[in-house]
């Protein structure tokens, strides 16, 4: 199949203020990944790896130190390709956030609808946006007139999702979408999401911090530490055998919601984050307990255990 | 008042008032709340997104502001024999109590950070006003031994608050409210937005703190994985009101109201790609709630009575208690 997008060989450096000056560390360091259509693709990982930095470099809000990013066949070679506004749209993780507590949010809808010239008249206007909010569950007439602040915050998170919609994007890049939310409706928008994908043929960048959820609605799962991607594959394998210890870690780290499964064991608390990006060799040396001297010298090449991409020097030989 | 209890509130209340393009709108976040939480436990609280979980925790630290309001109700707590009403205290006496006797963390932690001073000051801030008679360098050796004594790396306190990722921020935030040895600490949301393995950082601080002060800890998130793992007992927060309140235990395995049901069936697991159903609808708005249950329009086994009049939490089993009209019917 050909793919949606591809990421080729993505990196952003930043260099890191007061302090240590002179440093600069490698948010992202040289990962490459594809996402087909209809595929729900997530991208997890430690806190501060670099997950939002890759969908603002796909967004085109931050400007990559190298690499491509090609979505149906424009390259981001070129000078302001057009996906970076219809093709691609986004959703963040904090719905209260995104609208202004002091407008009303059907405003948002229409600013959107103009601002992509989507409709010459009020009345076709109020049409998509009513037709995207049928996607989502919701209707004009329920959103029509009314503040933020009158909503539940799943309403809000799938109004910013009708939003997103307006466009007819190809991808929807959902950074957080629902960490800030209750199980339940936490449910509400993984299912909106896999329907989205199903009869929309749509493809989803889940950015995630939340395993299970990325277990039950995603097909491929890339799991990032420090910049690097460290284990990429189908989520049966990596989630349910995953190879890479941080995998490991990251897998036995999910609690789960049965207290006769409590945690009994202890883990290393991490160093600074800056710390751990300026190491040398494998970023997780430093916590990892198959760690060997080499790995605290070289970074590990990437190796491949049928369709699994790894990164470590336990299967790189 | 046995001597196990650290604090209890009664039928309290507290709304935002707001005022909506000339009209009086208000969202009654907390309602008619009445807990009894004990010493030396960690009691959870879950629920829906915005059904008043940080707003009561606001109301037992007595920390309200506008267009927040008190509109009733007693927050005591119990400190060696002194029954202490909190709301009823001038500022000076409240401040007193804070870190020392009560600490809270609030969601995102940020707040609690002067942005502009690194964490080695702000530990020095804390200590200041509360030890009087040290030494700078005395100071910095107390903040030294603390950070190490929790496991957390010693450079943390030389860094601005801003240079910290939002996990080693969250752990460095506990830190510092177990500093004084509260016997009760609030923890909002303290795990959102982590990853896994920072979130499992956190709770074992949480736990190592609540294991050496044998203190209170009351903990609010939405995530049913961390309460299993930490939680004693639990409250399900809905709408303002508390509707069941159990030992963790029997609220994962025998939860008796419909929404708590809801909430722990919806859990997606390992190794199952099985349809999750959510609980159905949305969530009421605080400010134009239905009549009767506030779950009654989303209840898929409503009766007559429950669109009409409220149900009281009541004791529904040994440690357990529910506010639905299906189970407390036939007590009576
Ligand atoms: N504009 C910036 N300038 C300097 N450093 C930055 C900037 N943006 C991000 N970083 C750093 O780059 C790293 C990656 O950040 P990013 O926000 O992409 O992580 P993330 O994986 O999205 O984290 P989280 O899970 O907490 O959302 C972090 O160490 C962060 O502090
Ligand atoms: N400053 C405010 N003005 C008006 N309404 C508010 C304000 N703060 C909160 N609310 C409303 O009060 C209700 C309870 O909010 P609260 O923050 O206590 O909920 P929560 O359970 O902590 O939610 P979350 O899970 O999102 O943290 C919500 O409906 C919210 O919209
Ligand atoms: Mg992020
Ligand atoms: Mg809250």
């Amino acid at each position: 199949m050909k793919p949606l997008i591809e990421i080729e060989n993505l990196r952003k450096e930043f260099f890191l203020g007061s302090i240590l000056s002179r440093d600069k560390i490698v948010a992202v360091d040289n990962i490459s990944f594809k996402i087909n259509p209809a595929e729900i693709f997530t991208l997890a990982g430690e806190s501060g790896c670099g997950k939002t930095t890759v969908a603002r470099m796909i967004l085109g809000f931050e400007e990559p130190t190298a690499g491509r990013i090609i979505y149906s066949k424009e390259s981001s070679d070129n000078k302001e390709p057009v996906w970076f506004t219809q093709g691609i749209q986004a959703i963040f993780q904090n719905p209260f956030e995104t609208f202004n507590p002091l407008r009303k949010v059907e405003h948002y809808l229409f600013e959107t609808v103009y601002n992509y010239k989507l409709a010459e008249s009020q009345e076709k206007a109020r049409e998509i946006i009513n037709s995207k909010l049928e996607s989502v569950g919701l209707s004009y007439e329920e959103v029509a007139g009314k503040y933020p602040s009158e909503f539940s915050g799943g309403q809000l998170q799938r109004i910013s999702i009708a939003r997103a919609l307006l466009t007819d994007p190809g991808l929807l890049i959902a950074d957080e979408p629902v960490s800030m939310v209750d199980a339940s409706i936490r449910m509400s928008i993984v299912n909106l999401f896999k329907k989205l994908k199903e009869e929309l043929q749509m493809s989803i960048l889940y950015i995630t911090h939340d395993l299970a959820t990325a277990y039950y609605m995603s097909g491929q799962i890339a799991i990032m530490f420090r910049g690097h991607i460290m284990e990429m594959g189908p989520v049966e394998k990596v989630l349910m055998e995953p190879a890479h210890p941080y995998t490991k870690l990251l897998r036995e780290s999910i609690p789960e919601a049965d207290p006769a499964k409590k945690w009994t064991d202890r883990i290393s608390i991490s160093d600074l984050e800056s710390d751990e990006y300026l190491r040398k060799g494998c970023k997780f040396a430093g916590r990892c307990p198959e760690a060997q001297d080499k790995c605290k010298e070289h970074t590990p090449e990437a190796a491949y255990i049928d369709d699994v991409f790894v990164k470590c020097h336990l299967y790189s030989g | 008042m046995d001597n196990n209890t650290v604090l209890v509130t009664e039928n309290i209340k507290s709304y935002y008032v707001l005022d909506v393009g000339g009209s009086k709108k208000v969202v009654k976040a907390v309602d008619d709340v009445n807990l009894t939480i004990r010493k030396n436990e960690i009691y959870g609280i879950a629920g829906e997104s915005g059904c008043g979980k940080t707003t009561l925790m606001k109301t037992l630290y007595a920390l309200m502001n506008p267009p927040l309001r008190f509109m009733g109700g007693k927050v005591i707590y119990y400190r060696d024999d002194q029954e202490i009403d909190i709301l009823s205290l001038s500022k000076e006496e409240r401040r007193k109590l804070r870190w020392e006797y009560i600490a809270y963390i609030p969601q995102g932690a940020m707040s609690i950070f002067n942005p502009v001073i690194k964490l080695k000051e702000t530990y020095r801030d804390f200590l200041d006003s509360h030890l009087s008679g040290k030494t700078r360098d005395e100071i910095f050796e107390i903040a030294r031994e603390h950070i190490k004594e929790l496991g957390l790396p010693i450079k943390v306190l030389e860094a601005y608050p801003h240079q910290l990722s939002g996990g080693m921020r969250q752990r460095v935030a506990i830190a510092l409210a177990g500093l004084l040895k509260p016997a009760v600490i609030f923890a909002d949301e303290p795990t959102t937005a982590l990853d896994v393995v920072v979130q499992r950082g956190v709770v074992q601080l949480l736990k190592d703190i609540q294991e050496s002060l044998k203190n209170t800890i009351i903990l609010v998130t939405h995530d049913m994985g961390i309460h299993a793992n930490i939680s004693d007992r639990m409250a399900i927060m809905y709408a303002g009101k508390i509707i069941e309140e159990a030992e963790t235990k029997e609220i994962f395995y025998n939860p008796l109201h419909p929404y708590t049901r809801f909430l722990i069936n919806s859990l997606p697991k390992f190794g199952d790609k099985g349809v999750r159903a959510s609980a159905p609808g949305n969530p009421p708005s605080l400010a134009n709630l239905p009549t009767g249950c506030p779950f009654h329009p989303r209840c898929p086994e409503k009766t007559d009575i429950c669109t009409r009049e409220v149900p009281e939490l009541v004791q529904t089993g040994e440690e357990h208690k529910t506010a639905c009209w299906l189970v407390s019917k036939g007590d009576e």
